[in-house]
């Protein structure tokens, strides 16, 4: 019987180890590119979606009418040429004529005209409708050719019709209701599968513009980590992926066979102050708080290096140099000096708000901000939460500071608008509003000329930092990597996947 | 039979208190459908946005007249619709649920060919130097929580063998069963170890007690060989507490594995119930966690019933 066992334990542990090697090792598909992230996209409609997840996958189906290149500079998608009237108030596009949906019909003028009229639709509950509403009517002389009739000169419009949330859908979806359920788009790919959380299943748009996709599909693969990808990358069952978390992104050069791309993000990390809290109602506190922090540490800890200092405009076409503003540089006696005209020599104790893992980092952010504002007595207690519980609690504007990561945009006038304007939609978070702002912002919006509009927001960029109400932090970065098989992948900014469609995977 | 109709009448009540906890307690938790899915940016909508999309989650009801909807269609059938899914809630979870049934019988199967065996060969050799690295052995499966055993297969998978089942992209037992398998195995002995540690001790203490009994030495004195005793006279009393843990056990893992799915990226039960969660599909946790709660019932029910088919001497539900 003692025999029996041990046999039996040494043929199931035996049996265990022969499934599990021999078959393991699958044969890699030539020409479908294995990509995966751990974060899944969050539904299927172009003009309502927000998250990053979302925007990577729709960006891959769906076109605008144009996109932007790796320097921001206004490149053709499904309009080969746009212009603005001299007086500012009408923007023609010209449709490419070879531009058609994966249905194979052509994308008309009409189309165009319908997607920007859901967009407007308040119904519709579009993310980037703020951005449109200085169009009144959309003219459509001919199939090729979209007129847009605006209220006011708008310079900002182009760069927002450059995203995936002003993406052109068929008139016919959006009359049958089916934009959020299909999928049908002008883009590289098409989604044939998408099992939420799971998987997504992609194949190439025979009838796309652009010409044929290096490769016939992509399968998106939803893993539950990014730890868990660079595993399944190194047993080569993944091509390609996306990564957010920087302490796990800076492992992978050390991997053999595969390649990290790093591209700057428009998002950056911030501590939230409230101005209507005391005592950071005081600007005197927060421009201690300001001078007390000493950013390029930040980056340095708890994110691994990976970032730089920055003002609140993250865009080079516009940030100005952050040791040029206020306080950039840690000035801890300054900081004192602050806290004692406040009358807070002694200090004072507030509560911060982080989320657990969004960004990754924000509780060792947390941390050392904590350490570095101990020394003016500044005494954070760190209140971690689930993001969505963080969500609510920071919509509703219930801190007293916040660890951040709040998204950026290529132009400042919509980054900022919904913040630090008495009528943004985002007062209630920052409850900091100041005419000087909103003069300012309004002011860069009307302008059309680059060369003026860049003064007109580096002198907004200097009044927001001093003022302090936020303390910005850090730029991001947004990772992707692949293996060596991969090739052709370019990075660019603002379309981080839309580059795909060129990529072909080889031995 | 009168037993058994007795336990069928009180499935409605457990039921009706499972929903009445699971839907007030979601909706507790701060945080709707609109935020989990456009997050920080749900700030920019006006008033007629949200509205919209708050009827389109079906958040526009006051909380009570969703419960009254809500349970009003579970007596028709209709668990409701799942908004991250687009789909019925129903078709969604069965979708889900043959992996959880095969994670569970996989994991149970590793975990009854290895512990019982075990257990029984270390009561038989009480005390002496195989019996305790067996203890030692149960001791270390007992204590070693699923996600570390979990993330060390993986990982010394992966780096030192660059292998690993294809996480991600599931392949149905029925479409390539040799596929499947490749990606059931490791989860399902990441969750048969520590449940196989559990199965060793109860069968060795459970076999103990019964090789001292009377009976067992009447066996003994009256000639039975050892593996006789053993097998024939002792384990089958021994079972009864196996089968009481097995049960519990079984009725957890319908439950989805939470830890073990999560890490090996198995679409099962409890991923997608800690999806639902995260995503506030409030739809979706609710019957995700009635359905769950059903199989709990059923599950119980069917070891109650297998005691009186082990032990002639219970008689269920007898005065």
């Amino acid at each position: 019987m003692h025999l029996n066992f041990g046999k039996t334990l040494l043929t199931s542990l035996a049996m265990a180890t022969l499934l599990g090697t021999a078959t393991l090792v699958l044969p890699a598909q030539a020409a479908n590119l294995r990509m995966a992230w751990a974060q899944d996209a969050t539904g299927l409609d172009p003009h309502t979606q927000t998250a990053f997840s979302s925007l990577r996958l729709l960006e891959l189906i769906y076109e605008p009418l144009v996109r932007l290149d790796a320097q921001y500079n206004v490149v053709p998608a499904v309009a080969t040429s746009w212009e603005f009237s001299s007086d500012g108030l009408t923007l023609t596009f010209k449709l490419d004529p070879k531009a058609k949906f994966s249905t194979g019909d052509a994308v008309t003028s009409a189309d165009v005209k319908a997607s920007f009229e859901r967009l407007l639709d308040e119904a519709t509950a579009a993310a980037a409708r703020a951005n449109f509403l200085s169009i009144k009517t959309i003219d459509t002389p001919d199939p090729q050719t979209v007129v847009f009739n605006l209220s006011q000169p708008d310079a900002p419009i182009l760069v927002a019709m450059s995203g995936t949330n002003a993406s052109i859908v068929p008139a016919s979806a959006i009359a049958d209701g089916s934009v959020a359920t299909k999928a049908v788009g002008s883009g590289p790919f098409m989604l044939d599968e998408w099992d939420p959380n799971v998987k997504e299943v992609l194949s190439a748009n025979p009838n796309w513009a652009g010409g044929k996709p290096g490769v016939d599909g992509i399968t998106i693969s939803v893993l539950p980590s990014e730890s868990s990808i660079i595993d399944s990358m190194r047993a080569n069952q993944i091509d390609f992926a996306l990564f957010n978390d920087p302490t796990i992104a800076t492992l992978i050069p050390g991997e053999p066979n595969m390649t990290l791309n790093r591209i700057p993000g428009l998002a950056y990390n911030v501590l939230q102050l409230n101005p209507s809290r005391p005592p950071m109602d005081n600007v005197k506190v927060r421009q201690a708080i300001s001078c007390a922090v000493n950013r390029q540490e930040i980056i340095d800890t708890a994110l691994v290096g990976e970032g730089k200092v920055t003002g609140p405009l993250t865009m080079a076409a516009f940030a100005s140099d952050p040791a040029s503003l206020f306080c950039y540089k840690q000035d801890v006696e300054k900081a004192k000096a602050l806290m004692a005209e406040a009358g807070l020599a002694d200090g004072f104790s507030v509560n911060v708000i982080a989320a657990t893992g969004e960004p990754p980092y924000a509780a060792n952010e947390a941390q050392v901000l904590q350490s570095q504002l101990a020394v003016i007595g500044v005494k954070l207690t760190i209140q971690t939460m689930d993001l969505k519980v963080y969500v609510d609690t920071w919509l509703k504007g219930d801190f007293d500071m916040a660890v951040a990561q709040n998204g950026g945009r290529p132009d400042p006038y919509p980054m900022y608008n919904r913040y630090f304007t008495k009528d943004g939609n985002l007062i209630k978070v920052s409850n900091y509003a100041d005419p000087e702002l909103d003069k300012l912002l309004q002011e860069g919006r009307v302008e059309t000329d680059i060369a003026k509009r860049k003064p007109i927001f580096q002198e907004f960029e200097q009044r927001l930092a001093e003022a302090a109400p936020w303390i910005w932090i850090s730029s991001t970065v947004t990772y992707t990597a692949n293996l060596a098989t991969v090739k052709g992948y370019e990075i660019n900014p603002s379309g981080l996947l839309f580059s795909l469609s060129k990529v072909t995977v080889g031995e | 039979m009168n037993y058994l109709l007795q336990r069928l009448l009180t499935f409605p009540l457990v039921l009706l208190g499972v929903s009445l906890l699971v839907f007030f307690a979601i909706r507790l938790v701060p945080g709707d459908a609109i935020i989990a899915m456009l997050g920080t940016e749900a700030g920019l909508l006006t008033d007629a946005q949200r509205a919209s999309l708050a009827a389109y989650f079906g958040l526009d009801q006051p909380v009570v007249v969703q419960y009254g909807r809500w349970l009003a269609g579970l007596f028709q059938g209709n668990l409701g619709i799942s908004t991250t899914y687009g789909k019925p809630v129903l078709e969604v979870i069965i979708a889900r649920f043959p992996l959880t049934i095969e994670l569970a019988l996989l994991s149970m199967v590793i975990a009854l060919a290895v512990g019982v065996p075990a257990g029984v060969f270390a009561a038989t050799r009480n005390n002496r130097p195989s019996d305790l690295v067996v203890r030692l052995f149960a001791m270390l499966g007992q204590s070693t929580p699923s996600f570390v055993f979990g993330l060390v297969l993986i990982y010394l998978l992966s780096v030192n063998f660059h292998v690993l089942p294809a996480m991600g992209s599931f392949t149905p037992l029925f479409v390539d069963p040799l596929g499947n398998l490749a990606q059931m195995i490791l989860p399902s002995i990441t969750l048969g170890f520590a449940f196989a540690a559990a199965v060793t001790r109860i069968s060795r203490s459970a076999m103990l007690d019964v090789l001292s009994d009377d009976y067992v030495r009447t066996a003994r004195s009256k000639g039975a060989s050892q593996r006789d005793v053993v097998w024939k006279h002792a384990l089958p009393n021994a079972l009864i507490p196996v089968v009481t843990l097995s049960g519990v056990e079984f009725g957890y893992l319908l439950g989805g594995a939470v830890i073990v799915e999560q890490i090996y990226a198995l679409p099962g039960l409890g991923r997608l119930t800690l999806d639902a969660i995260s995503q506030r599909d409030y739809a979706l946790v609710q019957g995700a966690v009635l359905f769950i709660a059903f199989n709990f019932l059923v599950v119980n029910l069917l070891v109650d019933l297998a005691y009186a088919a082990l032990d002639p001497r219970i008689r269920l539900g007898g005065r």
